[in-house]
């Protein structure tokens, strides 16, 4: 019999509604697992298994009395520490907010909790989602389920890991150069950067944001669909959110991608890619036609200076966002209390955050200051201009753009640390979303030495419906999302 | 300009002083050699013609949004639960001026 922990968000939801089991003892399976594993796997900063069974048996005696209960009833969901949960600590996996306990709830934990969800902690992460690996966290690295020596891809590690580690049922991430897709990658999970302006951004910490998106980690196509439907559609708390009403996803998940026309740019089989890489990805390309799809090769000549524009930017933003942060109002102070309010201020930056984050805000200050503004910052806004452009184009004549969505696969923990531009190169294949706001989701696709890779699929702008669609077809005719760590 | 060192370590110290953060003498060395090198790498963005071309801020087009003047739920006092050091209702700073 499948056990409780390893079903996913649609099923255990509906034996919850059915009363074939309760959330209670549903919840009770999946913190056995966190016991048994998160101690080596690391996935969570917080569980909140009080409030969460709490939670449980209300929705449980909700059930008894016949109320009709939302999409996600009793559905467990890990959630990345950079998205405010009330009553919660949310620490952006930093010293600076390691007792932070935010004061509101983000828009997609309102609706989440709306649909009956239940909150069961909070994930780890690179430091205020700065990275590639998990590694920047102030708690200590997350490790790769699949080979604990590896990383868990970044900076939504925890989230991924948890998933894969069948520790929750469904997470949430959030996705600026890749923080969604990539661990999704490197752990096997599905996992989804919807377009942006899609999901609402209320309380989501800010580090780019103007490429940032919240997004699902889940098991199945199916649940990422069922999760979006749920955390999508407009919000009048964020200006960046468009005025799309949500919509149920889950209606466009057909086997059947017939006459799709699918994209492979040859930048994405480019130096630096590895044939480990391209080989599952390459198959997968067959496989589509296979199923009545077909391939062509496209180009995306900008495609080389994405990477550097990207940084750019997200830098840039970054400065400027981060700098809420004196240890004054919330946040972490230091100890000695003297002297002017700029260097109480230094002091506090240089304690609460780590030297990633500091990199960034000084590289960002940098390119933001006087003389080089346009040089820098500028200059790559107007390159995002000339992606977007590339993009465009190449979609009047496919429907999906597919690649890998890592270069290479996943490495040692410790490996790529101390070289910040070696980690930065990583991003290469995810960071096109992000700049051009397209939608892109990674879904399992084959192993290479015990080790998974993900493919990536993007599409055009708010159509989330053909990504899925093609990721549920794939899905259906593949294997690779049923195999399950070594734990 | 020698290419390896686009940046000297002065600059970074004063690029740091700007954005509020304390450098120690360790970090100023390794920063600047790491900055060097992240800067010589994305300097490869002028090798493209951007003349004419508009800079994107943001992807959608922004526009104010107004909401009615009604009140909403208020955080109240809890926003002052997290403050490290405060006063009665006062968030407590140190010496400004």
């Amino acid at each position: 019999m499948t056990k409780l922990y390893e079903m996913t968000a649609l099923e255990i939801s509906e034996d919850i509604r059915n009363q074939e089991v309760s959330a209670e003892e549903y919840l009770y399976s999946l913190f056995e697992r966190i016991e048994k594993f998160d101690g080596k796997i690391h996935a969570f900063i917080t569980v909140v298994k009080d409030m969460a069974l709490k939670k449980a048996r209300e929705i449980d005696s909700k059930i008894r009395k016949g109320e009709r209960l939302g999409r996600l009833a009793g559905v467990a969901v890990a959630v990345k520490d950079n998205i405010c949960t009330r009553g919660i600590r949310t620490t952006c996996s930093s010293r600076m907010l390691e007792n932070f306990i935010s004061p509101y709830d983000a828009t997609v934990i309102e609706r989440l909790k709306a649909a009956d969800a239940i909150i069961l902690g909070k994930t780890n992460m690179d430091e205020f989602a700065m990275g590639t690996t998990t590694e920047t966290s102030y708690f200590g690295a997350t490790h790769n389920p699949w080979n604990l020596s590896k990383v868990p891809g970044g900076s939504s590690g925890g989230s991924a890991a948890a998933v894969i580690s069948e520790e929750a049922t469904v997470a949430l991430g959030s996705d600026t150069g890749g923080s969604i897709r990539c661990p999704a990658s490197y752990c096997s999970t599905v996992g989804l950067k919807p377009t942006y302006g899609l999901v609402s951004r209320y309380g989501l910490i800010s580090y780019a944001n103007s490429l940032e998106q919240i997004g699902p980690l889940t098991r199945t196509v199916h649940d990422c669909a069922l999760l979006l439907s749920v955390i999508g559609g407009h919000d009048d708390k964020d200006s960046t959110s468009v005025k799309i009403s949500s919509k149920n996803y889950m209606s466009c998940l057909r086997d059947d991608v017939k006459g799709l026309k699918i994209g492979l740019p040859q930048e994405f089989f480019g130096e630096g890619v590895e044939e480990a890489v391209k080989e599952p990805i390459l198959d997968a390309a067959d496989k589509f036609e296979d199923l009545g799809a077909s391939c062509h090769e496209i180009s995306i000549p900008t495609m080389d200076y994405a990477l550097a524009a990207y940084y750019i930017i997200a830098m840039s933003e970054a400065s400027s966002n981060l700098a809420r942060y004196d240890g004054l109002r919330y946040g972490y102070q230091d100890d000695v209390y003297e002297g002017n309010f700029d260097v109480v201020f230094s002091k506090n930056r240089k304690a609460g955050f780590g030297a990633e984050v500091r990199r960034r805000i000084i590289l960002g200050t940098y390119a933001l200051s006087a003389g080089y503004f346009e040089q820098y910052y500028m200059k790559s806004l107007k390159i995002r201009t000339l992606i977007r452009r590339d993009f465009e184009k190449a979609f009047k004549h496919v429907d999906l753009i597919m690649g890998p969505t890592m270069p290479v696969l996943p490495f040692d923990i410790g490996e790529r640390i101390d070289d910040p531009l070696q980690l930065y190169m990583c991003d290469i294949l995810t960071v096109p979303a992000n700049l051009t706001g397209y939608p892109a989701i990674s879904v399992p696709c084959g192993f290479r030495n015990n080790l998974p890779v993900g493919l990536q699929i993007m599409g055009r702008p708010f159509d989330e419906e053909t990504i899925l669609r093609a990721a549920y077809t794939f899905e259906q005719n593949t294997n690779h999302h049923k195999r399950r760590p070594p734990l | 300009m020698d290419k390896s060192n686009r940046v000297p370590i002065e600059e970074v110290k004063h690029i740091a002083e700007l954005a509020r953060i304390e450098l120690s003498s360790q970090e100023e060395i390794l920063f600047t050699k790491q900055l060097n090198e992240i800067l010589d790498y994305f300097s490869k963005i002028n090798e493209v013609d951007t003349d004419d071309v508009p800079p994107t801020y943001h992807v959608i087009d922004l526009v104010n949004v107004y909401r009615e003047d009604k009140i909403q739920r208020s955080l109240m006092d809890d926003p002052l639960k997290n403050a490290p050091k405060k006063e009665n209702r006062y968030f407590k700073s140190p010496r400004i001026v």
